[in-house]
């Protein structure tokens, strides 16, 4: 059951696969197929770049079932360049440099494992924008 | 439904509820049917035709569904309707919103409501996760957040857009624990200072561990009845449910329009008002779902009590003390009574009932006649809101 679970949603996992709405043009992550905005059917693929900048975060200490190998770790909601907002774990950073507004990257790294022949589960995390050339 | 039927009064004739801790020594069902004898004995031994639990941890925690006939079996009630209702820490509220409309209809006459959490069962990992059931699985708790992640995020949010200081939200766990020293069913009976907030560990920065309620045990229960369906005049005291109402918001914090506006909350509080046919002045006290601080500040601005990122002053300057003019959380709320999950929302219905008959010992808000009680499941996702008022024959 998990392992279709992960399987159904890996375009979003793995590349930010959301929609636009063709009646009134909102960007949506993640899809939903009935507009939030508007309420009319969206089912028009859109990749999103994978650029935002970061809403608010923390550090999580207490992990869930499946996170404790991680922590500490950081989370952060991401506000995307295109609009919606996207919650996922930091990484690549120093708590100390973190900040509300500082921009990021969308990046692939493992987000879970649950033992030694659990399914490794991959999907978004992001990192501080890199400069580019 | 005719006229008539809808313009009876519901009225609440017996409460009972058990201390909120940790109660290793008892199981889920031994503290709901404490709870349900204590409601059933005030009400004169009354048998419900309908029970309604809210439960939202026994799945995972206690592996147990099928708490409706369970629950109903152990308190000696078979042949009754019973279901239970969940939606994650509002299932108390909305528990209670479907007794009531139980009633309303006509389809019952005399409604239980119990709600019970049995959180002790479960280590903290597990009981982390389990909560992290509430949020989105998909694209909220794969990420390994928790629901203190999001308060956390929520609240650094709200302390850089409005500009507040870093503690800002000590007056409401302050509060709290001041009103819970004379409540004996409270879990933390001392008051704490300003000092001591401001020196606690941090859970998840900027929050610390004054601003989350601790998760513990505990059962609640309530007999509802139609007035019509009584013999003669209720017994006095009586409280009457004057006004009910409930909405729903993204699951997800991340999809809502506006993560600093508990949406559900505004148009459930503003639904409860309506039907009881009062203006927000009109409320005595105000038991809103404190499950962090910043949820207690979000719910004051939700209700219109204070406006947008304001609400935090009111813990500021007192005004939701006993002694200010809407006192908040009067027994210690979820922070210092103890937040029993789904059971909540029935715990505040109970306490209501005890200030409006002019039982709540030193606790007690003088004259109260309306109460609004308030809770939320998830990141403020559900809110159930209910008017509770005390009941004047005419």
């Amino acid at each position: 059951m998990e392992l279709s679970n992960h399987w159904r949603v890996k375009q979003q996992r793995y590349s930010l696969m959301g929609e636009v709405c063709p009646h009134c043009d909102s960007k949506i992550f993640p899809p939903r197929d009935i507009c939030p905005d508007c309420g009319e059917d969206a089912r028009t693929l859109h990749a999103f770049s994978g650029k935002g900048e970061v809403y608010s975060y923390t550090t999580l200490y207490d992990a869930p079932s499946g996170h404790e190998q991680q922590a500490p770790y950081m989370v952060a909601l991401v506000r995307l360049d295109e609009g919606p907002l996207v919650t996922a774990q930091l990484t690549d950073v120093d708590e100390d440099s973190l900040a509300i507004g500082m921009p990021v990257e969308m990046v692939t790294r493992k987000l879970r494992s649950s033992g030694e022949r659990g399914v490794l589960v991959y999907g978004y995390k992001f990192r501080p924008r890199l400069q580019t050339a | 439904m005719t006229a008539e039927t809808q313009n009876t009064p519901i009225l609440i004739l017996g409460v009972g509820m058990t201390p909120v801790g940790e109660h290793w020594d008892r199981s889920l069902r031994e503290l709901a049917l404490e709870a349900i004898t204590q409601a059933r004995r005030e009400a004169g031994g009354l048998k419900p035709d309908v029970l309604y639990v809210a439960n939202m941890l026994s799945p995972t925690l206690s592996r147990q569904i099928h708490l409706g006939t369970l629950l109903a079996d152990f308190a000696g009630l078979r042949g009754i309707e019973a279901a239970t209702v969940e939606a994650a820490g509002a299932s108390g509220g909305l528990a209670l919103r479907q007794a009531y409309l139980a009633l309303l209809s006509g389809e019952a006459k005399l409604a239980l409501v119990v709600g019970v959490e049995k959180v002790s069962e479960g280590l903290s990992a597990e009981v982390e996760s389990a909560l992290t059931t509430a949020t989105d699985a998909d694209y909220e708790s794969v990420h390994g957040i928790t629901e203190t992640a999001l308060a956390a995020m929520l609240m650094r949010r709200y302390l850089h857009e409005f500009e507040a200081p870093a503690d800002a939200l000590a007056g409401f766990p302050i509060t709290a624990h001041a009103n819970a020293v004379a409540n004996p069913h409270a879990m933390f009976r001392r008051a704490i200072t300003r000092e001591t907030y401001q020196k606690a560990p941090l859970l998840s920065a900027p929050l610390n561990m004054f601003d989350a309620a601790p998760l513990a045990d505990g059962a609640a229960a309530l007999l509802l009845a139609r007035a019509d369906a009584l013999p003669g005049s209720p017994p006095e005291p009586a409280v009457q449910v004057s006004g009910s109402g409930t909405s729903v918001s993204a699951l997800a914090l991340h999809d809502r329009p506006d993560p600093l506006a508990f949406q559900a909350a505004a148009e459930a509080i503003s639904r409860a008002l309506k039907a009881a046919g009062l203006k927000p002045e009109a409320i005595d006290l105000f038991e809103l779902h404190d499950r962090f601080s910043i949820y207690a500040a979000l719910a004051l601005e939700a209700a219109g009590f204070a406006p947008r990122g304001q609400g935090w002053r009111m813990a500021q300057d007192g005004a939701i003390s006993l002694q200010g003019k809407l006192p908040v959380c009067t027994m210690g709320g979820s922070k210092a009574r103890g937040d029993t999950g789904g059971a909540t929302g029935v715990y505040q219905a109970v306490e209501a009932v005890l200030q409006l008959r002019g039982l709540a010992g030193e606790s007690q808000i003088p004259n109260a006649r309306h109460a609004l009680i308030q809770c939320l499941g998830g990141s403020g996702a559900t809110a159930a809101a209910h008017v509770l008022s005390r009941f004047e024959a005419k």
